[in-house]
């Protein structure tokens, strides 16, 4: 398997997400991934590579 | 003050006793549009005929902001300084959510120009002074209130058409038709044109107040927008001040507001109360509005041309309908002149596109704008209001809000445009500057103009007017050196360096249509 950017941390990385919607509603989870979503649209820092980021994602719906 | 209409008289047209000579244009409305296009074309020595099937000026203050482009443009056409002497400038806006300030701006941080960002002025006044100017042009500019056009005819080389007036209807002929009527236009549903774009369901109700005291906080008038106020059940709400004391107050009502009855004082008081608090005040006019962003496939059809809001509209946040619509008029103006006086008709298309890319770009603003303001989805909401908290503690957050992108001159990507690199590029709106006591708008607007920049070797071509920037703003804003190709509307044709006169000639042949 080769390598991505977070490398060994993914797994820090993913339980941080699940750790920050622990005990929030619905509603409580949809705002924390609205404003996760800006906020790491701005550290990406690039227009172009978010907007292709944001395409890629909403192709892979079934 | 209230505003006291002055009703325009009914001069029997010749027409109605025997048949005129055919006109060179028929501009058919005498709004901002139609008086703006007559006033351009005679100040070009063309005269016009307009059209209108009313006899007063607007109904209610309707389109108030004004954007420094148009002011510039104002400015060529003779109304520009009594407009900005009026009319409330004001460049600072804050954009609050429920009471907190989330995001303030400043338009026009820099001085150096002519106008500022911009100001508010009723449309009446605007439509008042536009006529009282035209007035000035006795044999270019015939003026006939109370003739209402029924009918026309595009008889490929001229357009033929029919007026209603309180003594009868009679026909004339004008080489071309210009429809400035307005969103409603008259003459795309005779034509039976499709205007497409997008529908908007929410109500807004759009109200006048006449107060002594001001709202504001500061001494300096300012747009004031509200995302979910408390003071008005979470909807937006948006506060502006007019001259004469008029404040303009929009407040947002849903889409499913009863629409005769949210216009009833019982309800519209107690809403204003809320805005400005338990202050004095008189209502002036109310209106609810729904919006739509759509546009023409095409502004061109044969001999008749589409101008203004009968050509495109938009949603008013962002103030783009009327200040698009001035940008039309002068766009078309020169292009209409040189036609009419042996020109390349090619002008008239380059009209056509460029204009229609400048619609889609005012179109793109205001729908994006509206969309923010409006969420159609419980995910849109949450998104919005995500943004408005990010904002307080996250300046990146403060761009994504949008309460209006306020109208700024389109950079035409157009045929008539010699590619260049420059600081004010090809295709972009003339930068207004400081020059010779006066301001580079005053002395380059009109005509084609050649302006050479600082440093830059004056640059001539034949009777091409030619002007010398060293003003140390002008020099900064366009670029020690450069020399700039101006088209009448102010428009930037080329930018280059040293040119050849064969360069400049082949620029000016290319703004003129022969590449078209």
């Amino acid at each position: 398997m080769t390598d991505t950017p977070l490398g060994a941390r993914s797994d820090d990385v993913y339980q941080a997400l699940m750790d920050a919607h622990a005990d929030r509603t619905d509603a409580g989870s949809a705002a924390l991934n609205a404003r996760l979503v800006l906020m790491l649209a701005n550290e990406v820092g690039n227009a172009d590579r978010v907007i292709s980021v944001i395409a890629d994602a909403a192709t892979m719906d079934e | 003050m209230r505003y006291d209409y002055p009703e325009f008289e009914f001069t029997p047209p010749p027409g109605l006793s025997g048949p005129e000579r055919r006109h060179q244009v028929a501009i058919i409305g005498a709004g901002p549009i139609g008086l703006a296009m007559a006033i351009d074309l005679a100040t070009r020595g063309v005269p016009s005929v307009v059209l209108d099937d009313n006899n007063v000026v607007s109904v209610g203050s309707r389109a108030i902001c004004w954007a420094k482009r148009t002011l510039e443009i104002f400015d060529r056409l003779g109304v520009g300084e009594r407009m900005l002497a009026k009319g409330v400038t004001w460049q600072v806006g804050r954009v609050f959510h429920g009471r907190r300030q989330v995001y303030e701006f400043d338009l026009l941080p820099e001085t150096g120009h002519k106008y500022p960002a911009f100001i508010n002025l009723q449309q009446y006044y605007v439509e008042q002074y536009l006529v009282e100017r035209a007035r000035e042009f006795p044999d270019l500019i015939d003026l006939r209130f109370l003739n209402k056009v029924s009918d026309h005819q595009d008889l490929t080389d001229h357009v033929k058409l029919s007026v209603e007036t309180p003594d009868g209807t009679y026909e004339i002929e004008a080489a071309y038709a210009l429809a400035c009527e307005g969103a409603p236009s008259p003459t795309r549903r005779r034509m039976n044109l499709p205007f497409v774009g997008q529908e908007f369901d929410e109500n807004f109700l759009i109200v006048d107040v006449e107060m002594a005291q001001s709202p504001f906080e500061t001494d300096a008038p300012e747009r004031w927008f509200w995302f979910e106020p408390d003071f008005h059940n979470g909807q937006s709400a948006l506060l502006h001040k007019q001259p004469d004391n008029i404040y303009r107050i929009d407040l947002q009502l849903g889409p499913d507001a009863d629409v005769k009855a949210e216009l009833a004082d019982d309800r519209v008081l107690p809403r204003i109360r809320a805005v400005v608090g338990d202050v004095p005040f008189t209502l002036d006019w109310k209106s609810i509005y729904r919006f739509r962003c759509a546009r023409l496939d095409r502004f061109v059809h044969g001999r008749v041309i589409f101008v203004g809001d009968s050509a495109h509209v938009v949603s008013p946040f962002g103030a783009r309908g009327g200040n698009g619509g001035i940008q039309d008029v002068d766009n078309l103006g020169w292009k209409l002149a040189a036609v009419l006086n042996g020109g390349n008709p090619a002008l008239i298309e380059s009209y056509n596109a460029e204009r229609v890319q400048a619609a889609d770009e005012n179109i793109l603003n205001s729908a994006r704008t509206t969309n923010f303001m409006t969420p159609k989805s419980a995910t849109e909401a949450t998104f919005r209001n995500e943004v408005l908290r990010l904002a307080k503690s996250h300046p990146f957050a403060r761009r994504l809000i949008n309460a209006g992108r306020l109208s700024l001159p389109c950079t035409l990507d157009s045929a008539l445009t010699t590619p260049g690199e420059a600081p004010v590029p090809p295709g972009a709106a003339m930068v207004d500057a400081p020059h010779q006591g006066g301001w580079l708008i005053e002395a380059a607007q009109g005509e084609f103009t050649l302006l050479s920049v600082g440093g830059a070797r004056p640059a001539t071509l034949g009777n091409l007017r030619s002007i010398h920037a060293t003003d140390p703003t002008s020099i900064t804003r366009y670029g020690n050196g450069m020399t700039y190709l101006l088209r009448p509307d102010g428009h930037v044709a080329t930018a280059f360096r040293d040119p050849k006169p064969a360069q400049i000639a082949q620029a000016l042949a290319r703004a003129e249509g022969a590449m078209t």
